[in-house]
């Protein structure tokens, strides 16, 4: 008989157990709201510093600042035109030796390897992803940047580089380090990212769409170019920036191939340096309250707003489609 | 779509590829002794079957009872997915069709397939016709526009879209989607067409119109039509096979079926004891 009254006393006490429970509500909501602002709140801070930190080199160098090549210290004139240009090229061109082999693995992953055999590949594409940049910009350094001036800069430079028009492109330099090799080492970077979204995207399209374009004596070829792709274009392309906005920010791995010489060359196999490895190399040297870090930070800025842009654009072309 | 005159291989408005007209329920494709596997699990048990010439063949029975695998045998769709495999005979034109030497992109130019549900592919109405056109032959412009005029034709929709024929497929409504499916594979000029339960997602008046097509298209296609709705079977089919747990238990003319069938469990389904 306790008991049952004890019971009932708890069934009866249904009130005070809510008001727990609404607490635990409210504050949960609370910080998860905190949060988000949090997240919003610092990104608005990282933006505003880094433009009232590149306020003074702005000021002083006006527009000339985003088209002048000059970089020094010592004379106090800045210019970001050289490391636009280094970034802007090494990540195109990374973007394009890494996109049709994404496109390969990506085709390969979905529609030609045997079963068992998809796995092992996909993880090892995912795991070009998890290695460390350092790794990379040793390997860069150490390996290919060797290599290339050994053996594919004489081949380019001879065949490609005597035909009019695109000649400069390849001309000889001397050295190990240059754009090219940036590129090669951004393209093995980025190339996991791309694969992967472009592996997810083809496995959306329905299957009874690809079996309607089978059932018309389409080939795997035919299929993948005529259904999947314009099913999946915009997302591809999604993929693609994905990729662009990692390769403009890569810091250490550039730092390690790219040469960090301030000049612009036609040739891709000439040194360079990029946004990300120019103030990775300088910032330590520059003294509080100077030009120098001003115009480091003005870099900063322009790179956050490219980087910001093709993030977004990304980020538009990645959602999910409605209905067709 | 440029190209010498000599290039041509086929006119744009042509009847079904042309073949000797066979006499009555001559079969255009024969199964024999046909067992199917996914993986280790028997999907069809030794189904031995003629598929008459012009004629509908309706296959009814509960789900899963090999109904649409025994279509997509028919096309060798089951040859994408690794782990499926058929054995057995399938002859069609003094040929079998599960032969591994076989060309698959031939074979499914004349064993054309309409699924479910519509599939218009992301492209425009002329488009999604020309398109499996153009994987089989070269027609000059106008022949690809004659081309697609006959199929649209062919399949009931021409009046209804042939002022927007540049417009994308997927504005159609779901049952001129079908239709517009069904144009897609006869644009081909197949002998033989796979409905797999074509009417499942339409509303009865656009089932109804599909239904009448099917009657005007056995003149020119063998049709073979996986149905769940016993009543479209009855009104759609000359020859109608009943499946069970993977067997082929009964097939005959369709008014022997629904009338006096041999089998008992075919008695039993037709008059809904089970399924």
């Amino acid at each position: 008989m306790p008991s049952n009254s004890l019971s009932e006393a708890a069934v009866l006490a249904g009130p005070a157990r809510r008001r727990g429970h609404r607490f635990g509500d409210i504050l949960f909501a609370g910080i998860a709201q905190a949060s988000g602002l949090f997240v919003l709140g610092l990104l608005g801070a990282i933006i505003l510093l880094l433009f009232l930190g590149a306020l003074p080199a702005f000021r002083a160098e006006g527009a000339r600042f985003l088209v002048s090549a000059a970089w020094n210290p010592v004379t106090d004139h800045y210019g970001a035109l050289v490391s636009v240009y280094g970034t802007l090229v090494s990540s195109v061109l990374a973007l394009l030796l890494a996109v049709p082999l994404a496109f390969g693995v990506a085709y390969c992953l979905t529609e030609l390897a045997p079963g068992w055999a998809r796995r092992p590949i996909g993880t090892a594409v995912e795991l070009l992803a998890a290695v460390p940049s350092i790794i990379y910009g040793m390997w860069g350094f150490f390996q290919l940047g060797p290599w290339v001036a050994a053996h594919v800069q004489p081949v380019l430079t001879a065949s490609l580089g005597r035909v009019p028009g695109i000649g400069a492109v390849f001309e000889a330099e001397p050295g190990n380090s240059s754009l090219f090799v940036a590129a090669l080492v951004l393209a093995v970077m980025v190339l996991p990212f791309i694969a992967a979204t472009m592996r997810d995207v083809f496995l959306t399209v329905p299957v009874m769409f690809k079996e309607s374009a089978f059932g018309l004596g389409c080939t795997k070829w035919e299929v993948m170019r005529h259904i999947v792709l314009p099913y999946t274009r915009t997302a591809v392309v999604g993929g693609i920036m994905l990729g662009l906005g990692r390769a403009l920010g890569e810091t250490m791995a550039v730092t390690f191939v790219i040469g960090n010489t301030n000049r612009i060359s036609a040739s891709l196999f000439a040194p360079g340096n990029t946004i990300a490895s120019l103030v990775a190399l300088e910032f330590p040297e520059a003294d509080q309250g100077s030009l120098h870090l001003s115009a480091l930070l003005a870099l900063g800025f322009l790179l956050f707003v490219i980087s910001f842009v093709v993030l977004a654009v990304s980020r538009v072309l990645l959602r999910p489609r409605g209905r067709n | 779509m440029e190209h010498a005159p000599g290039e041509r291989i086929a006119t744009g408005v042509p009847g079904p590829a042309p073949r000797a007209p066979a006499p009555d329920a001559a079969p255009r494709i024969s199964v024999r002794d046909l067992d199917f596997f996914y993986g280790s699990n028997q999907a069809l048990r030794r189904i031995t079957i003629d598929l008459p010439d012009r004629r509908v063949t309706g296959m009814i029975g509960p789900s899963g009872c090999g109904k649409s695998t025994l279509l997509r045998v028919l096309n060798r769709m089951y040859d994408l997915y690794p782990g499926q495999r058929a054995e057995g005979e399938v002859w069609m034109d003094g040929e079998n069709i599960l032969s591994p030497s076989l060309d698959l992109n031939l074979l499914r130019s004349r064993v054309g397939m309409v699924f479910q549900k519509p599939t218009p592919f992301p492209m425009s109405i002329y488009e999604n016709i020309a398109f499996g056109v153009r994987l089989h032959e070269r027609l000059s412009r106008s022949e690809m526009a004659a081309r697609v005029e006959w199929s649209l034709t062919r399949a009931a929709l021409w009046d209804e879209v042939k002022d927007r024929l540049g417009s994308p497929a997927a504005g159609l409504s779901g049952g001129q989607q079908q239709r517009l499916c069904i144009a897609r594979s006869i644009a081909v000029r197949p002998e033989v067409i796979l409905l797999d339960e074509p009417t499942s997602a339409l509303d009865p008046i656009s089932t109804l119109k599909i239904e009448e097509l099917i009657d005007e298209l056995k003149r020119d296609f063998t049709i073979v039509i996986v149905t769940h709705n016993l009543q479209q079977a009855a009104r759609c089919a000359d020859q109608v096979a009943f499946f069970y747990l993977g067997e082929l238990v009964e097939a005959g003319p369709a008014a022997q079926i629904f009338t006096a069938p041999k089998q008992r469990r075919t008695q039993e389904y037709i008059t809904g004891r089970f399924g």
